[in-house]
């Protein structure tokens, strides 16, 4: 590990160390760019892991208060837990289910493909499919990608066996166990999956792709790399010219300490990277950091999600084996025959008892609820998740009065969806119950979302200054030297599960830096 | 103050021995199963015996499962009993029983079951209510009896996952194609 020195300000430091930031640091740590990485969670191992639900969850997850607001049900439910996220050394990616998708070339064209939606922001990305290519093969080679570079797909469990089983009965045509950063062989140092079944706890076997145990040990291994974990930036600063020149972090003690920087890159995923933009305010950027454009924070979208679990007559023991254990790709074209723009996927999921009890009907009690749960063995799950219209009245803003450990005020979350949102998860319930009830179910049940695991599009990208924060580099648009290198870059949300796409801008993002430092504009 | 409430069980736990009973007194620490006869005890540190045995009714009325046995309710007791260490959550735990009570004319308990849901739905609204919900919903399916009884089978890690243990042994559906689900390495 390097010591980089607080005062040394010709490092790029990078905050945040999930799938995003994580990825970031190791590709400028290899083309010899000394890097400071500070991380608000602690480290955890593969050892250190709990498969057990509400034990992982304690360990893993950012559980500092929140608040929300607007008509999702969330915050209803869970008024202090707008997101099921992480805050530990590889971020979300030491929870995520592993999905690894491209998104579509019609997606990058949001607005001209669906049109003007009333109510929407809704743009066409500054870059296209043709772009992020290039970027998606390294991406998927570095992920170990089942079914990309010659690795096989993972063998599919019980649960992909009902979804498969209806998907067939009903005429789809592409269901599959999916592209997964699961290792279905050992590769790259890595063994393969166990079938454990706790991919959202920690893999204890290492076989799912997480910065965690890949791309920060492999930044390491440069010796350009310094990892500070407990390292909460507590707010950006910057010269009398403008530029980013240094962040001010608060270790788990709450002591505080700034580091002077070159280059500054956003990566805690978008709630806190636009929290920490508007916590960065001073009398040259009075509205927060990056703001000329008024839209930080805006914009937010979380997917439009949901779930169908079903009941069969006899035991499927869904949580045997891996948790994302298959897809139905059919619903993810643009078709507005269906009565709504965007498309969305259908991906097995299964919840422990412990989780299946506290989602699938939040708040419920009573003997309806507890006759579903006592069909848990019998049940198989799929977890819905579409594109959803960006609104510029959902959004993240700092709360006026509550504030954290450290004084920082906590971020709030609005969020209520648009009709275009309600209409796909109306399609989608309806689809997913069918597929179930075609492979022989007795009953399926419709279960709302889940705090939001998926987080995007707070500081999105645009051509134009006056429409977003960043360029299609991520760079953003007031400020040089300061990059947003996670999900918060979202122009649009895209059907698929992000991941894939934030670690494929973070490689692209890594050679720009680089272009840009050797060029000395930066 | 420790109060100490006996429950009859009702039923023992399925497998009757060793590997339940070790789970309860592992889970529960204040609990103490007798190792013969058919009751077992719950040591309450905050919270008096009589409001400890109505809220585990109220916790079996929130979420019935009528062969569940009530030592898993007593877990969403004990979790209770360990919230009312706050002086203010154990006044509203037993002004909530002492309440439900007072609805009933004398001691809820001792009312019919329906009657006692009734009276119990009547206050839902209410934050007894709403703190047995809460803390049930977590605790009652947060241990080794509940996922014996639902037939949960949790970690397997320490079994080597369940790569060689069924997580592909439905037989009453058609198999995938090779495609779709390539055999395992
Ligand atoms: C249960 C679950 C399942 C998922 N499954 C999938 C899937 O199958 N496919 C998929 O594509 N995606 C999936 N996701 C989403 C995926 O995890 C995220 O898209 C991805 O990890 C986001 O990357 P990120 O870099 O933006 O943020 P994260 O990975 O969340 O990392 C952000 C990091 O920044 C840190 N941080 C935040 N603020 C600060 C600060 N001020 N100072 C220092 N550090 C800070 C946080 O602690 C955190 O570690 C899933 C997520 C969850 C929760
Ligand atoms: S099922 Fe596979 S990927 Fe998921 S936790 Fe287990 S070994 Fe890891």
């Amino acid at each position: 590990m390097a010591t980089i020195d607080l005062n040394d300000d010709s490092a790029v430091v990078v905050i945040g160390s999930g799938a995003g930031g994580g990825t970031l640091a190791n590709e400028l740590c290899q083309k010899g760019i000394k890097t400071v990485l500070l991380e608000a969670g602690s480290m955890e191992s593969t050892e250190s892991f709990v498969n057990d639900e509400w034990a992982a969850f304690g360990q893993l997850s950012w559980l500092d208060m929140r608040t929300t607001s607007g008509d999702w049900r969330v915050a209803k439910d869970f008024p202090n837990l707008p997101a099921w996220i992480c805050k530990t050394v590889g971020g979300s990616t030491t929870h995520w289910a592993g999905a690894s998708l491209r998104i579509q070339e019609h997606e990058f064209k949001a607005l001209t493909t669906y049109g003007e939606i009333e109510g929407a922001t809704l743009m066409d990305w500054p870059i296209g499919l043709s772009d992020l290519e290039p970027y998606y093969a390294k991406a998927e080679d570095k992920m170990g990608v089942t079914r990309t570079n010659g690795i096989p797909g993972l063998p599919g469990n019980n649960n992909f066996m009902a979804m498969y089983a209806g998907a067939t009965k009903l005429g789809y045509e592409n269901c599959h166990t999916g592209n997964m950063a699961i290792n279905s062989r050992p590769r790259n140092g890595r063994t393969s999956c166990q079938q454990l079944g706790f991919c959202f706890q920690g893999c204890k076997m290492g076989a799912k792709w997480s910065t965690l145990y890949t791309e920060i040990p492999d930044a390491d291994a440069t010796g350009n790399l310094d990892l500070r974990a407990g390292a909460q930036v507590l707010q950006l600063q910057h010269g009398d010219d403008g530029k980013v020149n240094g962040v001010l972090y608060a270790d788990k003690d709450g002591n505080q300490s700034l580091q002077k920087a070159r280059v500054v890159c956003v990566a805690g995923n978008s709630i806190e990277t636009p929290r920490l933009l508007l916590n960065s305010a001073s009398s040259m950027y009075s509205d927060g950091m990056a703001n000329s454009s008024g839209q930080v924070g805006k914009n937010y979208m979380r997917h439009m999600t949901g779930s169908v679990y079903a009941a069969f007559d006899k035991p499927v023991r869904m949580w045997r084996g891996t948790t994302m254990a298959g897809i139905i790709t059919d619903e993810s074209k643009h078709d507005t025959s269906r009565g709504f723009a965007g498309g969305y996927e259908m991906e097995t999921l299964s919840l422990g008892l412990p989780f299946m009890a506290a989602f699938l009907d939040p708040g419920a009690w009573g003997r309806d609820f507890t006759r579903k749960m006592d069909e848990y063995q019998n049940m198989a799950g799929m977890w819905l998740v579409g594109e959803d219209m960006p609104q510029e009245s959902n959004a993240i803003t700092l709360h006026e009065s509550e504030k954290d450990a450290f004084g920082m005020p906590v971020p709030n979350v609005e969020f209520s969806d648009h009709p275009n949102d309600i209409a796909m998860r109306e399609h989608a319930f309806t689809q997913g119950s069918e597929v179930y009830m075609a492979a022989g179910a007795k009953e399926a049940y419709r279960v709302p979302p889940y705090p939001s695991t998926h987080n995007l599009g707070t500081c999105r990208m645009s051509e134009k200054a006056a429409d977003g924060v960043c360029n299609k580099w991520g760079q953003t648009h007031d400020i040089a030297n300061l990059f947003i290198s996670d999900g918060s870059q979202f122009t649009t949300g895209a059907a698929e599960n992000p991941t894939l796409t934030i670690v494929s801008l973070a490689i692209r993002q890594a050679d720009q830096i680089a272009k840009l430092m050797t060029e000395k504009s930066i | 103050m420790q109060q100490t409430v006996v429950f009859s069980r009702r039923k023992f736990l399925k497998t009757g021995t060793g590997v339940l009973v070790g789970s309860l007194a592992f889970s529960l620490g204040s609990v103490s199963t007798p190792a013969v006869g058919d009751t077992w005890k719950l040591s309450l540190e905050s919270l008096d015996s009589d409001t400890g045995k109505a809220l585990l009714k109220v916790a079996r009325h929130i979420f019935p499962h009528d062969t569940l046995d009530d030592a898993v309710y007593a877990l969403v007791v004990k979790d209770l009993d360990g919230a009312a260490a706050d002086a203010a959550v154990a006044g509203m735990l037993s002004d909530g029983v002492a309440q439900l009570n007072d609805d009933a004319g004398g001691n809820w308990l001792e009312a019919s079951d329906e009657d006692q849901l009734k009276l119990l739905t009547a206050r839902a609204d209410g934050p007894m209510f709403g703190k047995v919900k809460g803390t049930a919903v977590v605790s009652l399916y947060n241990n080794e009896m509940a996922w014996e009884h639902f037939g949960y089978e949790g970690a397997s890690f320490d079994k080597g996952g369940y790569i060689n243990r069924g997580f592909q042994d439905l037989e009453w559906l058609p198999q995938p194609s090779e495609s779709a689900s390539p055999p395992k390495a």
